[in-house]
């Protein structure tokens, strides 16, 4: 409870600090709108020639992309702004008073910005996603289920940037590792079957596992029953979360507190 | 004088060479970073198979092998680094000097250049290795062309989103504006698709903005399908030469309102 009251607080302050950047949020909402219409633009563009995205049609593929934006959106509103501050605290020694706090120190580099630049994104795939649904006449109740799936993959999405962002505690100037990340999770946009065999479907599977992140919430979707897979993501998300949980602890260790 | 400023020029090449070196890895990863292309090139290669493009799909992986290189010539980051000169007010010590700013931050682009391009290389073997059926010996007059081409886009690039960073003398969050005209960039530049698979209307429009010309053509020169080099000079040319203008302007007009703060 408390907890919950101090993580509101939190981002409530930071709502209040970005809300000094209204105009930014004008562009935000913006650059929201120009990756919608390019994506859904590149997306026709395989359709244009008679072809398909691994057998998917144009509507189901666009649940996938409408997926990608929305996560992409969580990511720009919850992960990118507090782990780049991370590595600025590794860098500046400020990190010593996050571990003085009476809170969890990744709990607290985990909740303490909340960027509302990246809403417009979230509120576009919500919106693609619903669309596709409703052209697809996908309705039912049984679509909430597809919560769950996409729970796992920003759980495996978060592991995934705090244990790269956590790497800056050994080498101080990584924070564009985490550049690399966002840009090979571009991959998501399509679905796991648009890539070919051999070492796209080796990297996307097994480096960063595309087909759970957006392929999975959308073919629950789609109703296909994959108790299966949906296990297998459940279980690469618990795994994920303690992974990053036990290398913070490690790396941690070897915190030397810069300039201090 | 113009010894003095051929020195100049030399001490800033070789001190910003140093930096540059000392930093490689962070440049590695930037590199890396453009990894966006590459996997496209998968996406395209396999709809290939199944629908009628105007590519084979031989053309596609060869294509975006070559977008991913001649991408890495035209990554510029002056609005960042110019955002956190103006912000925490180290613009202040620069001015001093009797040099103008923006000629450390275009030697730190050209240096940076020299590190990260034998790691490029790298990568494009290897895809090569991967592809071996997509290799092709470019023509050597096609990489002069291109070559120039580049250089041109580069500058071109670069002036405009310099041109853009002088909004941070009045916002603290200039780089938002660079984030959008990338969208666009994104979109309409050959990056996502080579632009023989949009439609024309598409494309000749976005033959008026300067995107093509920073990866379709350069790209589409060094696969030896040609480029319209006079298009591409007018357009590069009028939006630089407009952005160099604007640039002044703001220049001036920013000095004034610059507070510098934190210094």
């Amino acid at each position: 409870m408390r907890l919950a009251r101090v993580i509101g607080l939190f981002w409530w302050t930071s709502l209040l600090a970005e809300l000094e950047y209204r105009l930014n949020f004008v562009l935000a909402a913006l650059s929201a709108l120009g990756h919608l219409v390019g994506n859904w633009f590149a997306l026709s563009l395989f359709y244009r020639n008679g072809s398909t995205l691994g057998g998917w049609s144009f509507p189901q593929a666009l649940l996938v992309m409408g997926i990608f934006t929305l996560l992409q959106g969580l990511i720009r509103t919850l992960l990118t702004p507090n782990l780049t501050r991370l590595v600025e605290h590794v860098r500046t020694g400020t990190l010593d008073f996050v571990l003085l706090k009476p809170m969890d120190s990744q709990l607290w580099l985990s909740t303490r910005r909340f960027s509302p630049w990246g809403l417009p994104d979230v509120l576009f795939g919500l919106g693609v996603v619903l669309y596709a649904i409703d052209v697809q006449g996908l309705w039912r109740i049984g679509l909430l289920v597809a919560v769950a799936p996409l729970l796992c993959s920003l759980a495996i999405l978060y592991s995934l940037w705090f244990t790269l962002a956590s790497i800056s505690i050994w080498y101080v100037k990584v924070y564009n590792v985490t550049e690399v990340l966002g840009n090979l999770i571009a991959a998501a946009r399509y679905p796991i079957d648009a890539l070919p065999q051999g070492i796209h479907r080796f990297v996307f599977t097994f480096v960063i596992p595309v087909g759970l992140l957006t392929t999975l919430p959308a073919r629950i979707l789609l109703g296909d029953h994959l108790n299966g897979t949906f296990g297998v993501s459940v279980l690469v998300a618990v795994c994920a979360l303690l992974a990053s949980r036990s290398f913070w602890r490690f790396a941690l260790r070897y915190y030397t507190s810069a300039s201090s | 004088m113009q010894h003095r400023i051929l020195r100049k020029a030399r001490v800033l090449f070789e001190v910003y060479l140093a930096q540059m070196v000392e930093y490689r890895a962070e440049i590695y990863l930037w590199a890396a970073a453009g990894v966006l292309p590459l996997i496209l090139l998968g996406v395209w290669a396999k709809a290939a198979e199944s629908g009628s493009f105007p590519l084979s799909r031989v053309e596609f992986i060869r294509y975006f092998i070559v977008a991913f290189l001649v991408r890495q010539f035209t990554f510029i980051w002056v609005i960042w680094e110019f955002e956190e000169l103006v912000s925490s007010g180290r613009l202040s010590q620069q001015l001093l000097q009797p040099l103008h700013p923006i000629w450390r931050i275009i030697a730190s682009h050209l240096t940076e250049r020299v590190v990260r391009l034998p790691l490029v290389f790298g990568i494009v073997c290897l895809c090569f290795l991967a592809y071996p059926e997509a290799l092709w010996v470019p023509r050597l007059v096609d990489v002069g062309l291109a070559t120039l081409l580049l250089t041109f886009a580069f500058w071109a690039r670069f002036m405009i989103q310099y041109m853009m960073s002088m909004l941070a003398f009045w916002s603290e969050r200039a780089t938002a504006i660079e984030e959008l005209w990338f969208v666009v960039h994104l979109f309409l530049s050959g990056l996502m698709a080579p632009l023989d698979v949009m439609p024309d209307g598409v494309r000749a429009a976005a033959e008026l903005t300067p995107f093509p010309y920073l990866v379709y053509y350069p790209t589409s020169l060094l696969l030896g399908h040609g480029a319209p080099l006079a298009k591409a000079a007018v357009v590069l040319g009028i939006w630089s030469l407009a952005s160099w203008g604007l640039q002044r302007v703001l220049w001036r007009k920013g000095l004034r309102s610059y507070t510098a703060m934190g210094a």
